[in-house]
């Protein structure tokens, strides 16, 4: 039985969690982390309602709920999903049950961490069920807070560092997008109210914007804005240097929330606003957007070579994989690329959620990182080497896991537009390829560390997070269709209102 | 120049100042309590009598007419409109929290105690006279009597060498900037021939035709933006600031942080309005003197928020930083100024309601550490979040609210504000801005960073009394709430101009 207001319910159901939480004892921390699972299972179960349900040949938006917020502003309470957000909000409630489960070993002002959580929780799906803008950017930026404390208390030795550079990269980003926000406003009328609008619907139409937003340079530097906005959350080099510090100082579960989830809320900002806003100047900007993606696969990839510290290998690895995105996303001259960047935003979503949670498993037993002080642990560990072994083949693009199929989607989609930067952005899955199986052979072969000869194997709480990501990755690796019927149609649709 | 709506009869306009006569019975009264007790000076008694004043004042108001942009009275020297008509129970809340603070907080001694009351009552009585006055003669008056009690304010503590300092250099720069206000007015009544704004208003519009005449506009305007600056604590005026908030007792910054300051905005709005845009959203102001004022105080703007950002980073004393950031707020009030149109003067309202609440919580929140055994300084505000959670987290939230992050209601206040300039297609304005909140963010996390990441280096208990919770409390409410949900507010202030 599915409630009425569906999305409100998954959005707001982990914040009532948070409330709920405050008021436990301080004593009863296990209270605490019961409390947060169990605001994480409802919504995981509407999430997967949703993906059953959903009218997979409906170009529209689905589960709408609009109602008025702010009448002075014309604001909106406006949420509704399409083909694109729904992976997401499928991921977000996925990785967030996984995550709690993550965080059982959180012992330090546990209140506060599962509270902190919830908010993020509640801030994530929010921004990707969103449809009017100015409740889009309250979410963008309410995830800002938690986050900010989740790595700044529970993190590692320069938590403080990694914490206020992820704050302050992300707010030049958001600040920018609220003044093209402003801009729109006022740059648009509606039909039917003579009003001001907020509503991403109604911005898309190019019939309401007003003259001034017609000229060229406003409508350039307002997608030169979004496009920085977004740029520093997906990240693409050169906008990328807060990762790597905040994913080596985040504990474990942010890590995974971090890269799992964060990372595609710049991807997604530009297909749900950048795209449908100003699709002339995603044309002008797509050669730029998918060089700077080319420059993030093989940076992000020489990068991680270089890496000593497992845990900043997958950071840049994340980067060079986003970078496929960016590249898939500029591609307008077939649907291929698109939907292969969409998937990838998925498959990376759960690859790299895997590779966290593998680095946090090795770090709560060693109590470090460094890719060379191991060696043999495949003896050691069996397991958690099959594991490890399953999400390195998958990160690096194996056939017959996941992210081969959309990393091919996107090359082969791209080569028709960007002949140069396809052929070099191959280079990238080489490179890719190299760093994992070296960090493998390093890790895990040769002679056994008698150092590490007494590490305990994997956990069976440890196996249960991975699992269900292990299993989709394989699904997917064989059979995509579940994802790509999904997102198919609405970025068809996308796709045709960019060529115009 | 005598409009058709105005009250003839001054034994009826007696009524329009209903408030400021209930303020003086307080303060009568409280003076002669003061007398007639001397041994039996409790501060309680004092505060009751205050707060019942203030609270008092505002009761006439719903008993008055429909306000009107037209309804001048006591002889043109007050409109009774709806900026008048809001702005009196704002300053009576400034003055009831300033006053609660300082009663929870026991900052200022007991023998210095009904003084303290009488003076902020007698200042909140001259910014309601203040913000009332459309005659250049009433307003300098009102001016003074903000002014020159709240110099008396800061200070109050006789026996503290860093207050006197302070209060000084209060002085020094309150009497050279009136000074050089009052010098501008009597040009603008040489020009004008009149002290009425309204008369001046046409008189100016006619005399910026004539080239002569212009040069003299230029300077009347640039001495008695002199003042204006000054009150509000924007560049080039800005440098009393931060030495005044830091020698002041904390209660009185608090005070002088929003009470004057906004006094100081309304009366930028009664001076450059009628002046520059007639119509509210008329381009007449390009006619003024020929000079292009809004971008000139587009330029003070960017000029103070910039400043007061950046000077703000290395303080390590809390009052001087937030008193660096309330140098950066006017910044970004002005912001609303510039724009010249109503959606500017509404923003200017809007985020003056909120910037109080918000500013007070976070210098009630340094009183109480300083009160409860800590200090101003940042140091004392390590690991204090584990120690005095409840404090720690009204502070991060009015210091969020601050930065302008949602769900805040410096947000909200910051958007109306950027959505002005952005109005008036005032583009790199909002965009300095912008950057502007990312440098603010900065100091003002490390705040929040030593509270909540940083282990404590003392470990002195933090006993935060109830009364001190319940004052946070009634700040974290608007902060919160109007951050979530502010149409009420909205209607109220779209309903103004």
């Amino acid at each position: 039985m599915l409630p009425d207001h569906l999305l409100s319910w998954m959005i707001f159901f982990p914040l009532l969690g948070a409330g709920l939480i405050l008021f436990v004892p301080k004593r009863y921390p296990t209270v605490m982390k019961g409390i947060a699972l169990a605001a994480t299972i409802p919504p995981l179960w509407w999430a997967a309602n949703l993906y059953v349900q959903f009218d997979r040949w409906g170009t529209g938006f689905q589960y709408v709920e609009k109602v008025p917020w702010i009448r002075a502003f014309n604001i909106h309470y406006y949420l509704g999903i399409d083909g694109i957000s729904v992976p997401m909000v499928l991921l977000t409630a996925l990785l967030s049950f996984i995550c709690i489960i993550a965080s059982w070993n959180i012992n330090e002002h546990v209140r506060g961490y599962f509270a902190l959580f919830l908010l993020l929780d509640t801030s994530m799906k929010g921004v990707f069920c969103a449809l009017d803008f100015f409740m889009f950017y309250v979410f963008w930026e309410l995830m800002l807070l938690p986050m900010y404390f989740l790595i700044g208390i529970w993190g590692g030795p320069r938590k403080e560092y990694a914490a206020i550079k992820f704050f302050l990269f992300t707010l030049v980003g958001s600040v920018l997008m609220l003044v093209v926000m402003l801009v729109f406003y006022f740059g648009s009328v509606e039909p039917a109210t003579g009003l001001h609008s907020f509503d991403l619907t109604i911005l898309a139409d190019q019939s309401v914007h007003q003259a001034f937003l017609r000229s060229h340079t406003i409508r350039w530097l307002c997608y030169l804005g979004l496009f920085i906005g977004f740029a520093i959350k997906i990240p693409l080099v050169p906008f990328h240097t807060w990762l790597p510090d905040a994913h080596v100082e985040a504990p474990t579960a942010i890590s995974v929330i971090l890269a799992g989830i964060l990372l595609k809320m710049g991807t997604y900002g530009i297909l749900r606003i950048s795209y449908p806003l100003l699709p002339d100047m995603a044309r002008e900007f797509a050669l730029f957007a998918a060089t700077l993606g080319l420059i993030s696969i093989i940076y992000g990839a020489l990068c991680a070579m270089a890496q000593t510290d497992l845990k900043k290998l997958i950071a840049y690895s994340s980067i060079s994989h986003m970078g496929f995105v960016m590249l898939g996303m500029s591609v307008f001259s077939n649907t291929t690329a698109i939907n292969g960047a969409v998937l990838q935003m998925f498959n990376h979503g759960t690859v790299t959620a895997m590779l966290f949670l593998l680095v946090g498993v090795i770090y709560d037993r060693a109590h470090i990182r460094d890719i060379d002080s191991f060696g043999g642990l495949a003896k050691t560990m069996p397991v958690y080497a099959g594991y490890t072994g399953l999400a390195f083949f998958a990160a690096l693009g194996l056939p017959g896991l996941s992210s081969f199929i959309s990393e091919a989607l996107v090359l082969v989609g791209s080569f028709q537009q960007y002949k140069i930067i396809t052929i070099t952005a191959t280079t990238g899955i080489i490179l890719t390829a190299a760093y994992f199986l070296w960090t493998m052979q390093r890790v895990f072969l040769g002679p056994q560390n008698k150092k590490w000869a007494d590490l305990p194997e994997i956990s069976l709480r440890e196996a249960f997070t991975l699992t269900p990501l292990a299993l989709i990755v394989v699904l997917l690796g064989f059979y995509p269709m579940p994802v790509l019927d999904l997102i198919g149609a609405t970025l068809k649709h996308t796709v045709a209102m960019v060529v115009g | 120049m005598i409009p058709e709506n105005f009250i003839q009869s001054n034994l009826q306009g007696i009524s329009f100042i209903g408030p400021e006569l209930i303020l003086t019975l307080a303060i009568l009264l409280i003076l002669l309590v003061g007398v007639l007790l001397p041994y039996w000076r409790h501060r309680i008694l004092f505060t009751i009598l205050a707060v019942a004043g203030l609270a008092g004042s505002v009761l006439p108001l719903w008993k008055l007419p429909q306000p009107a942009p037209d309804l001048t009275y006591l002889s043109n020297l007050f409109v009774w409109d709806w900026l008048t008509f809001l702005s009196k129970p704002f300053f009576a809340v400034v003055g009831v929290l300033t006053i609660l603070l300082t009663q929870v907080t026991g900052e200022i001694d007991n023998s210095e105690y009904s003084e303290c009351t009488i003076l902020v009552l007698a200042v909140t009585m001259g910014m309601m006279l203040l913000v009332a006055s459309t005659d250049l003669l009433m307003i300098y008056l009102a001016f003074e009597t903000m002014g020159i009690l709240s110099y008396l304010l800061v200070g109050i503590r006789a026996r503290d060498e860093r207050s006197g300092e302070a209060a000084l250099k209060y002085v020094l720069y309150g009497a050279f900037t009136s000074g050089t206000m009052l010098f501008g007015f009597s040009l603008l009544f040489g020009l004008a021939g009149s002290t009425d704004l309204l008369a001046i208003s046409q008189k100016v519009a006619f005399a910026s035709q004539h080239p002569q005449d212009r040069l003299l506009l230029i300077v009347a305007i640039l001495f008695f933006l002199a003042g204006l600056l000054f009150k509000t604590a924007s560049f080039p005026f800005h440098f009393w600031c931060p030495d005044v908030y830091e020698g002041a007792p904390t209660p009185i910054t608090a005070f002088l942080s929003v009470g004057p300051k906004a006094a100081g905005f309304v009366l930028f709005i009664r001076l450059f309005y009628p002046l520059f845009a007639t119509g509210h959203d008329a381009t007449i102001y390009e006619a003024v003197s020929g000079l292009d004022w809004p971008s000139i105080l587009a330029l003070v703007s960017a000029i103070t928020m910039t400043l007061g950002n950046l000077a703000a980073i290395h303080q390590n004393n809390l009052k001087r930083l937030l008193a660096y950031s309330s140098i950066a707020h006017a910044g970004y009030l002005l912001m609303g100024i510039v724009s010249l149109s109503d959606l500017g003067l509404r923003s200017v309202v809007f985020y003056l309601v909120v910037y109080l609440f918000m500013n007070v919580g976070a210098f009630a929140v340094v009183a109480m550490v300083a009160s409860a055994g800590g200090s101003e300084e940042i140091d004392s505000y390590r690991g204090l979040g584990a120690r005095a959670p409840y404090v720690c987290v009204a502070m991060a939230i009015f210091l969020f609210s601050l930065i302008g992050l949602p769900p805040f209601a410096g947000f909200v206040g910051k958007v109306y504000l950027f959505a002005a300039v952005i109005y008036k297609k005032i583009y790199w304005l909002a965009v300095v801005a912008a950057l502007n909140t990312v440098i603010s963010l900065y100091y003002y996390l490390r705040i929040v960073k030593a509270m909540f990441l940083e282990k404590p280096t003392e470990t002195i208990q933090i006993q935060v009394p109830l009364s001190s919770r319940v004052l946070l409390l009634a700040l974290l409410v608007p902060t919160l709430g109007l951050g979530i949900y502010w149409q009420p507010l909205a209607r109220v202030v779209s309903g103004m101009f």
